[in-house]
């Protein structure tokens, strides 16, 4: 390990200028927090979390939309547990369960399916938000339902995919990156050939990274070897578990369930083709045709920085709510609520002692 | 979000939870102290006196059962205040249907523990709710104890030594490895044990000993965060000194968890002057319950009502008390 922060020491030093290195996934906000390792980095080198948290970059109209279907009388609404305090414009899925709806935390889509068969006289709604990662077990499980039947399970889905959000954060001219750190769970379905485009049209250098803490120093090793040797490619620190081309029967199942569509992302705004929504063939599980879903147009919090925090434009401590009225206990933005959220990191783990 | 309604994170045992104690109960009550225990003076005697409800689901898990858990956590509590258990009451809140063979084994199961540490059952309530009103049962149970030693979670002083009885968060994961939903395959039992004679051998050591207390709900990480806060001191643990299991490591990144904030119910954590470290673990070490005792952190000045965790890079990071998780019911 010591040996790896001198190693970063060393090339920081030829690299003679300050970097910023983006990390774009939940699990590596959380790895850096926890391991501390933010401190041992010299001080040219700066990580920041993009928008990399499937909960904080979920819309607050997609929140608002869960909670109206919690409401209906014979609706079970199942997710994951990270969404479940999410604070929608009024509300959030822990207050509405406080009140009597049916919101049920699970570990699988196909946990939601398998209730949905036992209550053949309920309406049961999983949501499904996140990226490539998720996408492939909720396309099994619509496409299961299909195949037999079952007329009374849907997915409410904001899934979303990394390289166009990438390349919006590239484009904005606000945001200074030097260089992704490339998320490893994405990249196994996917492949790393995914962020090919970033060096061949932006010259930026990514590495796919996984999620210990000696994976992300050595992953800003690469990153710096490469601005130091004025290379720009894509590299595979995490080769334990990614290749160039990914799981092809993942993306086979992802293509047969969902296409390409605009998505909102909060803070950031729409960003032309970097949403999943669930094909014309499978409507009869989309809960947004099944159901009746209809989205509000509530803005967020104006106070809020998280759209510039998962911008990478500012770290959680810049932002004044921060630690002082935000806090994970009583959140005002997603970025404090979800676990894996930059500010909620940052707070749990590297506020500054009182 | 101002909180108008009573949220399952208000029973996580994390800060959701202090702030409920801390401002309703307590002033309302006129708790000053908010030990695992209370300590009463009577006829000259100082006695300890606590209560705790269990409501664990499934109520037979790995290594245990709600009537193990019910007698321990009980017992264990008085321990924490330095105090001999001698006396409980049990209170049964039993669901309409529930399987007389359950009962009997849960039965079998207070009667064996209690004999184990030596407590008498004194006396008991039942009550029966309809059908859906409860999950097979709740029992809870209130412990009266002899105090023979002067410990607080106030008395810590910069220099004292964290001590742990050996490894974490085996009863949070055995607990959930047997959930609807989650049930995963794991040889991870539940820690469930009484801690009274362990603790007992540690005070009676020389040891100067200064605050216990057992990480339940919220884990070693609440626990060391209550300490701090409550003597005004800097905690410090070491990752690399952390006595985590393989198994236990698994199933916390399969599932996101921090093995820091997941329930333990057969663990001590010590705090003791850092001259008497060698001493308290000498006596814990010859015990069955604390062959893996060690070290785990050290007590600093600084930062006040903090604690910290050294990690195994070499960086810093804070320990904070979990908020009150959306987990499945533990104890």
């Amino acid at each position: 390990m010591n040996e790896l922060i001198a190693r970063i020491q060393a090339v920081a030093k030829r690299v003679e200028r300050n970097v910023t290195f983006m990390e774009v996934c939940g699990t590596h906000t959380m790895a850096v927090s926890r391991s501390g390792l933010r401190q041992l980095l010299p001080a040219n080198v700066k990580l920041i979390s993009g928008p990399g948290c499937p909960v904080c970059v979920t819309d607050t109209n997609y929140i608002d939309a869960a909670i109206e279907l919690a409401r209906r009388p014979g609706v079970i609404v199942t997710t994951f547990g990270d969404l479940v305090r999410v604070p929608g414009s009024e509300s959030s899925l822990e207050r509405e369960r406080a009140m009597g709806a049916a919101v049920r935390v699970v570990y699988s889509p196909s946990d939601a399916l398998a209730l949905a068969r036992e209550n053949p006289d309920k309406q049961v709604v999983f949501l499904g938000v996140g990226f490539e990662t998720t996408a492939p077990t909720v396309a099994w499980t619509i496409k299961k339902a299909a195949q037999d039947g079952v007329m009374n399970f849907s997915a409410l889905c904001a899934h979303k995919t990394m390289p166009f959000a990438m390349e919006a954060l590239l484009k904005d001219q606000e945001v200074k990156i030097d260089g992704f750190i490339c998320p490893g769970h994405v990249s196994v379905i996917t492949g790393a050939q995914l962020y090919r485009f970033v060096p061949e049209r932006y010259r930026i250098p990514c590495v796919v990274c996984g999620f210990e803490a000696a994976d992300v120093l050595k992953c800003v090793a690469m990153l710096l070897a490469q601005i130091a040797e004025k290379r720009a490619t894509v590299e595979i620190e995490y080769s334990r578990s990614v290749d160039e081309t990914g799981n092809a029967a993942a993306q086979r199942l992802i293509g047969e369930i969902f296409e390409e569509s605009d998505a909102g992302w909060r803070g950031i705004g729409v960003i032309p083709r970097s949403g999943l929504a669930i094909r014309k063939e499978f409507a009869r599980w989309d809960a947004v045709k099944a159901l009746g879903v209809k989205f509000g147009t509530a803005k967020p919090n104006p106070a809020c920085q998280c759209g510039n925090i998962l911008r990478g434009m500012i770290t959680p401590p810049e932002c004044k709510l921060f630690a002082k009225v935000c806090t994970p206990t009583n959140p005002l933005g997603p970025c404090m609520v979800s676990s894996e959220g930059a500010c909620a990191a940052f707070y749990k783990y590297e506020r500054k002692a009182a | 979000m101002k909180h108008d309604r009573i949220l399952l994170g208000h029973g996580g045992g994390g800060s959701l939870t202090r702030e409920l104690i801390e401002r309703l109960f307590a002033p309302a009550f006129g708790m000053k102290e908010l030990e695992d225990s209370a300590v009463v003076e009577f006829t000259g005697q100082r006695l300890a006196f606590t209560t705790d409800s269990y409501v664990v689901k499934p109520y037979f898990f790995p290594g245990g059962d709600i009537g193990k858990l019910a007698v321990c956590g009980t017992v264990n509590d008085l321990a924490m205040q330095g105090a001999q258990p001698l006396y409980l009451s049990v209170g049964m809140i039993l669901e309409e249907g529930l399987l007389f063979t359950d009962l009997e084994k849960i039965v079998a199961s207070i009667k064996a523990t209690a004999a184990d540490v030596g407590v008498k059952i004194v006396t008991g309530d039942t009550k029966v709710v309809e059908r859906g009103k409860c999950e097979g049962l709740y029992i809870n149970t209130a412990g009266i104890g002899r105090v023979i030693a002067d410990v607080s979670s106030r008395r810590v002083r910069p220099g004292d030594a964290v001590i742990v009885n050996g490894t974490l968060g085996e009863h949070g994961v055995a607990v959930l490895s047997r959930r609807e939903g989650i049930a995963f395959q794991t040889s991870v039992i539940s820690d469930c044990a009484p801690l009274w004679s362990l603790v007992q051998s540690a005070l009676i050591s020389g040891a100067e000993i200064h605050a216990m207390r057992d990480p339940t709900r919220g884990g070693l990480a609440a626990t060391v965060c209550d300490i701090a806060a409550a003597s005004g001191v800097g905690i410090r643990l070491l990752e690399s000194a952390l006595p985590v299991g393989a198994e236990v490591r698994g199933a916390c990144d399969l599932l996101g968890l921090d093995p820091l904030t997941i329930a333990n119910e057969g663990k001590v954590v010590m705090v003791c002057r850092g001259a008497d470290a060698g001493r308290v673990l000498d006596a814990m070490r010859a015990h069955p319950l604390g062959r893996d005792a060690r070290v785990i952190g050290e007590v600093m000045e600084k930062p006040k009502g903090m604690a910290m965790l050294r990690t195994a890079i070499g960086g810093e990071r804070i320990i904070d008390a979990p908020t009150g998780e959306d987990l499945p019911r533990i104890c």
